[in-house]
């Protein structure tokens, strides 16, 4: 396989309520319904899409936090969704998870010396107290809290800074991917561009490759390199993240680029939105899942099902029978890109991160 | 990753150092209740341990001179149906009722927490196995199941004890099981999985202390429970035997005696409620101190 992937996920399925007991028949919910992707050495790879739609599932699915109903996941070029014991405890090394609420995810009864240690105490036993103390508060400072925070307990903390701790224990077994399951979602605006700077700035110093789970699309835009599309299961276009965000080729994606609030005001083009509830995992519709909230859906997408296909370059594949046809209509949207000041900001805080001489505009400073 | 482990910040900060032992003491000392409820638990046990040395009568003497008679300078809290010294029964009596209290609820304790935890966090054939079981037990009434498992092991304290234990068991595994269904969901043991942690430190680091606070609370109210029950085997002569005393075999001997010689209930009642309201108050000081949250 190609060298250059470090995750696989081979036609990934988990189905949840398969063994229902002999009195009650539940129904069998679809989180995950054949999901097919590579993610790339080095490389940030954002899976997006609404809530209920499984991207969850499909995380802790790669993380092997929950074994597939069916379907492989490769981790270096091994096979890692039915691995025990030792095996699993070297995955556990090298990737690793950020959870989404940073106020359930810590344990309240150990101090963040201890949360952050242990990671250390299984993957480096020879370590010894001294230097894991040490290692705990270079950790530390590396996510930019202070070395004697180490004492304290979570609750003594705010959200963004317990996701720096969670994000602390995350790095501590030197993991080669990081897997954050909406990472940022459950944190204040503010907070959330710190966190997602601290995520950016790691995964280039420690060369990680990082999976990020999300549903705001500033965010994706921001900070990932290639991004899937997930709707109801399955992913409907993948693609770098300029190709699907400036020519969405799956209706699902135009219409989710639709919803983003626009700074000139309301949006006069109706033809992109979609209507309705997203349908039941466990009741999902034949044929292509988006056709009961289509604007296009036609006689075909009932019955057949589309699958992943290369549209224009390789890199970019969509899941849907009209896709060319449909491409033509749309407008870029432009309502994610970057402002001036924005780009500004960022290059000013590229700068001071990277050490460079940091050169304040009086003018710019100025409200 | 990681690259600069090597360079070793002095770890000889003072906050680094702290131990969280200390933190827990400390904050259990600065609650009151607590040390209330300590100091009544340390005189009853004090007064338990001190019994042959204190200057008191044999309370087994008996005296058909001095039959029900009131707590006078003699006799200060008075004597019983066959003119024994109240306090010195009281006093020999607390050796028995706060042992039948403590291991009893011991054994519970031991017992039931592991299998509860084991129910909760495995689910499956494991919980429906102990679940079952559980279930099984519950559906006899706690005295009842107490009788005849001390009838079945024959009379004597240890027995009594050790039945009283099995028929509370199944408290503290369904109190236990149901905290750790509700634990197990919280992101905070997945994430102990996704560090790799093994599961039997998973249960001591992540379950264990995140249960606990109820079942503290449980096992001090039961130790009441324990008590009486210890009281209602020893009426049946199937735990302490007599003429030993015990504060439930005193009490129930009071109760026929209510109107002519209330002392006789009295203080067996008094002690009864003491030892209790200090376990209780034991019991929430220190599920408070234990509770990093709590200030």
């Amino acid at each position: 396989m190609n060298q250059n992937v470090i995750l696989e996920a081979i036609d990934v399925v988990k189905h949840f309520g398969m063994g229902s007991g002999w009195l009650s028949q539940t129904p069998v919910v679809q989180a995950v319904d054949g999901v097919s992707l590579e993610v790339r050495r080095g490389e940030t790879f954002a899976i997006v899409g609404e809530s209920g739609c499984g991207k969850s599932t499909l995380a802790r699915l790669l993380m092997r936090l929950l074994t597939p109903t069916s379907g492989d996941v490769l981790f270096d070029g091994r096979q890692v969704s039915t691995i025990q014991g030792e095996e699993l405890k070297t995955l556990r090394c090298d990737m690793q998870f950020i959870f989404q609420d940073p106020f359930s995810s810590l344990n309240p009864r150990m101090t963040v010396a201890k949360l952050v240690a242990e990671p250390l105490e299984i993957h480096a036993p020879a370590l010894s107290a001294q230097d894991r103390r040490a290692k705990v508060a270079e950790l530390l400072r590396q996510v930019g809290l202070r070395a004697e925070h180490a004492d304290r307990y979570p609750h003594e903390f705010s959200g963004g800074q317990r996701q720096r701790i969670g994000i602390a224990r995350a790095l501590a077994s030197g993991p080669k991917l990081i897997i954050g399951d909406e990472p940022v979602s459950a944190l204040d605006v503010s907070v959330q561009a710190q966190v997602i700077n601290l995520l950016g700035d790691l995964s280039r110093d420690l060369g990680l490759t990082l999976v990020i789970i999300a549903h705001d699309l500033g965010v994706i835009r921001h900070m990932s390199d290639r991004v899937a599309v997930m709707y109801l299961g399955r992913i409907v276009e993948i693609g770098t993240t300029e190709d699907v965000f400036s020519e969405p080729k799956h209706p699902y994606t135009q219409a989710l680029l639709a919803a983003i609030p626009s700074m000139d005001g309301p949006v006069t083009d109706h033809s992109a939105t979609v209507h309705g509830e997203m349908p039941s995992p466990s009741d999902p519709p034949p044929g292509c899942r988006f056709h009961t909230r289509c604007p296009h859906a036609q006689a075909l997408c009932k019955t057949q099902k589309p699958h992943l296909s290369a549209v224009q370059d390789a890199s970019h594949q969509v899941a849907c029978h009209f896709a060319d046809t449909l491409q033509r209509r749309h407008r870029p949207s432009t309502a994610t890109q970057k402002s001036k000041t924005a780009e500004a900001r960022f290059a000013l805080y590229r700068a001071a991160t990277e050490g460079g001489a940091v050169t304040h505009n009086a003018k710019q400073d100025q409200p | 990753m990681t690259q600069t482990a090597t360079q070793a910040p002095a770890p000889n900060d003072p906050l680094l150092e702290a131990r969280p032992e200390n933190r827990v003491w400390k904050k259990f000392r600065s609650h009151k209740s607590a040390m209330v409820g300590g100091a009544l638990v340390v005189f009853f046990i004090a007064i338990a341990l001190a019994a042959p040395i204190l200057p008191i009568p044999d309370p087994a003497a008996t005296d058909w001179g001095a039959v029900r008679k009131a707590p006078s300078g003699e006799n200060w809290m008075g004597t019983d149906e066959i003119g024994r010294d109240v306090m010195a029964r009281l006093i020999w009596g607390a050796q028995a009722s706060l042992a039948a209290g403590v291991v009893s609820v011991g054994i519970a304790v031991l017992f039931g927490v592991p299998l509860g935890i084991v129910a909760g966090y495995f689910g499956g054939w494991t919980d429906a196995v102990i679940s079952r079981c559980t279930e099984a037990l519950l559906a006899v009434p706690f005295l009842i199941l107490a009788i005849a498992l001390a009838a079945f092991m024959g009379p004597s304290l240890t027995n009594a004890m050790i039945a009283i234990g099995i028929s509370a068991t199944p408290i503290f595994i369904r109190l236990t099981r149901g905290q750790v269904l509700s634990i197990k969901e919280e992101d905070y043991v997945e994430s102990a999985r996704a560090i790799g942690l093994p599961t039997p430190k998973i249960l001591s680091r992540y379950i264990f202390p995140n249960v606990l606070p109820p079942i503290l609370v449980q096992a001090t109210l039961t130790i009441a429970t324990a008590i009486i029950a210890e009281a209602s085997l020893s009426f049946l002569g199937l735990g302490q035997q007599p003429p030993a005393p015990s504060w439930g075999s005193m009490l129930n001997t009071a109760k026929n005696f209510l109107n002519q010689a209330p002392w006789m209930a009295m203080w067996p009642g008094l002690s009864i409620f003491f030892v209790v309201l200090g376990f209780n108050l034991l019991g929430d000081g220190l599920r408070d101190a234990l509770d990093p949250r709590e200030h």
